[in-house]
């Protein structure tokens, strides 16, 4: 029997006229994935979204690391807010799960404790002179490709099923622990049955892989990664992730959270350089998706466009299996179309199996 | 009796965090810090529920509550209602309001956490810029980050038009007026004066170890050095 308990689990989402606000992980390792999210959502839906200049970061890590106080990140909270209020927008758009749970938190804590926004509104005057407005809506990015995942199918050049056998690719998926662990009424499907990530994929005709640690944190755990001495916690809890789903055999991984799409693809080279245990088909990794480079495929997009070149695991796999053309040999281009050198060959991408043997060894 | 405890309340996320534990240990099944470290969550909360000031000292001057990664996992488990992840961040920043985190070897990374990130907060309000995440301390972050990292600008040139410059766009530099208004904003709301205490106390404990202050050295040392007696 199919579940649809996720339905229990719904929440308004705004159609159209979006504040975007950035994340410092997202921009860091996946800008062709900001990009390609505003001109989905911009060129190919017609949708109004503002990418405004002057917003910063959250300050989530540094809060979530315990650096930055409560009282801190509510007054950057609350400028970001009122940023967009002063754009003419009421509708807030995280590209950031620690981000969007941080906007989650503090919304939910100005209602709890009145006190804690009436102090934030104070501080925010004293340091900006601005005045706090709330948005009316607050949405991840990823539940805004939810909310338009039909229009996306409708303008689909690829869908994801094997091109050669006319299978659905199974895919794993990863909602990330801040998009629905914190507040479950604001993510789609809450955090038992997560489903912003599986209804695009079905949408676009794959096949979403139950594992039994679908639910478990891909190992950030902010100081836990942060600090070189605490790695060795990040990295167990994505290999107890990886080990999980191994046996289902997922042709591609896509993540909610910016985090969790980079530490997914990076602990599987660190794993196959230290162990030699690499998780995907063919002795290579498994390739990690976030969801704007996952619509972007579907939407006819170029790969190295979305920034798929950015990956430590080879994406060209998973490539050919949709039938996505690209040339091999733009992919390590620069910005004037200029070869700037590639990357070392690494054991995850399996270009020579004498390299593993030579690491057990 | 309960000194501490009355500090911790301060804090709305204990008020959030606890009610009343009845201690079934589900929030430890779930937390993926307590399969890794020899980490109790459930033991943190009933401690703290006892009011006990010299069992909630230990544990503000200890190694475990330094364990748990914030996933908050533990949240919607809890049969309760409570969420030993909030009752963690309100231990944490009392432990460092009074300087007892730099009576543990995990707390006083506190201070490479400091400079890591909330110095890059103030310097280019990101939590992280690409040119903060040095291979030499990444070896983690693969053969692909590095050749991103030496072609930063060919590599992001092609997917924004204002990399490290004023504009719309990824990893865009922060206008200055931005960036006076955060400055600001951790003036007034408390930030700076966090940021200095950990400074402080980190120095204290840096010259008690043998150090010549909260130097690099040391910062670096509480960044990379690792007992094994966590586990």
């Amino acid at each position: 029997m199919r579940r649809t308990s996720w339905q229990e689990y719904q929440k308004d989402i705004a159609s159209d006229k979006y504040y975007y606000a950035r994340s410092c992980i997202r921009q860091n390792f996946f800008p062709g994935s900001e990009r390609a999210f505003l001109n989905i959502l911009g060129r190919d839906l017609g949708i109004d979204i503002f990418d405004d200049p002057l917003h910063t970061s959250c300050t989530g890590i540094g809060y979530h690391s315990d650096v930055v106080p409560l009282e801190t990140i509510m007054t950057v909270v609350a400028r970001q807010f009122s940023l967009m209020a002063e754009a003419g927008y009421e509708n807030f758009i995280s590209s950031c799960i620690t981000s969007f749970g941080i906007y989650n938190e503090v919304l939910a804590t100005w209602k709890e404790f009145p006190e804690t926004e009436e102090r934030t509104r104070k501080y925010l005057k004293e340091a900006t002179g601005r005045d706090l407005v709330k948005p009316r809506s607050i949405a991840h990015t990823s539940d805004i490709i939810f909310h338009h995942r039909e229009a996306i199918a409708r303008k689909a050049k690829h869908r994801l099923v094997n091109s050669h056998t006319g299978e659905p690719l199974r895919v794993v998926e990863h909602i990330g622990c801040h998009y629905a662990k914190i507040f479950p009424k604001s993510g789609i499907g809450g955090s038992e049955f997560p489903y912003v990530l599986a209804g695009m994929i079905e949408t676009w005709g794959g096949d979403v892989v139950d594992y039994p640690e679908r639910r478990h944190c891909c190992g950030f755990g902010f100081r836990n990664y942060l600090v070189q001495a605490n790695r060795g916690s990040s990295v167990a809890n994505s290999h107890k992730k990886l080990e999980s789903m191994a046996p289902y055999k997922p042709d591609f991984i896509v993540a909610n959270c910016p985090g969790c799409a980079m530490f997914l693809d990076k602990w599987q080279y660190a794993i196959a350089e230290m162990e030699g245990m690499t998780y995907g088909a063919d002795g290579r990794g498994i390739p990690v998706l976030t969801y704007e480079e996952m619509a972007g495929l579907v939407l006819g997009y170029d790969p190295w466009e979305l920034g798929m070149q950015m990956h430590q695991v080879d994406v060209e796999p998973l490539l050919d299996k949709l039938g996505v053309e690209y040339s091999p040999e733009a992919k390590y281009l620069g910005a004037n179309g200029k070869y700037i050198g590639k990357p070392a060959d690494v054991a995850v991408n399996c270009f020579d199996r004498r390299r593993i043997y030579e690491i057990k060894r | 009796m309960g000194k501490y405890f009355d500090m911790l309340a301060e804090d709305v996320r204990l008020h959030e965090g606890l009610k009343a534990c009845m201690n079934c240990g589900v929030c430890t099944a779930v937390c993926p810090a307590a399969e890794f470290y020899n980490y109790d969550p459930r033991q943190i909360v009933a401690i703290v529920q006892t009011r006990d000031d010299e069992e909630i000292e230990r544990l503000l001057k200890g190694e475990a509550i330094w364990y748990c990664g914030e996933c908050m996992s533990c949240r919607p488990r809890c049969p309760r209602g409570n969420t030993p992840g909030y009752v963690i961040q309100a231990l944490r920043t009392l432990s460092q309001k009074l300087g007892f985190f730099v009576e543990s070897e995990k707390g006083r990374q506190q201070l490479a956490l400091k400079r890591l990130i909330g110095d890059n907060i103030l310097a280019t309000g990101y939590c992280l810029t690409p040119r903060n995440i040095l291979p030499e301390l990444h070896p983690e972050q693969g053969a692909v980050w590095e050749w991103i990292y030496e072609n930063d600008e060919d590599v992001y040139g092609r997917f924004s038009d204002v990399y490290r410059r004023e504009g719309a766009g990824a990893l865009r530099r922060i206008d200055d007026a931005s960036m006076r208004e955060i400055h600001r904003i951790f003036e007034v709301s408390g930030g700076n004066d966090f940021f200095d205490t950990i400074e402080q106390h980190s120095d204290r404990k840096a010259r008690e170890m043998g150090y010549d202050g909260a130097t690099e050295e040391y910062m670096m040392q509480t960044y990379t050095y690792n007992s094994e007696n966590h586990y």
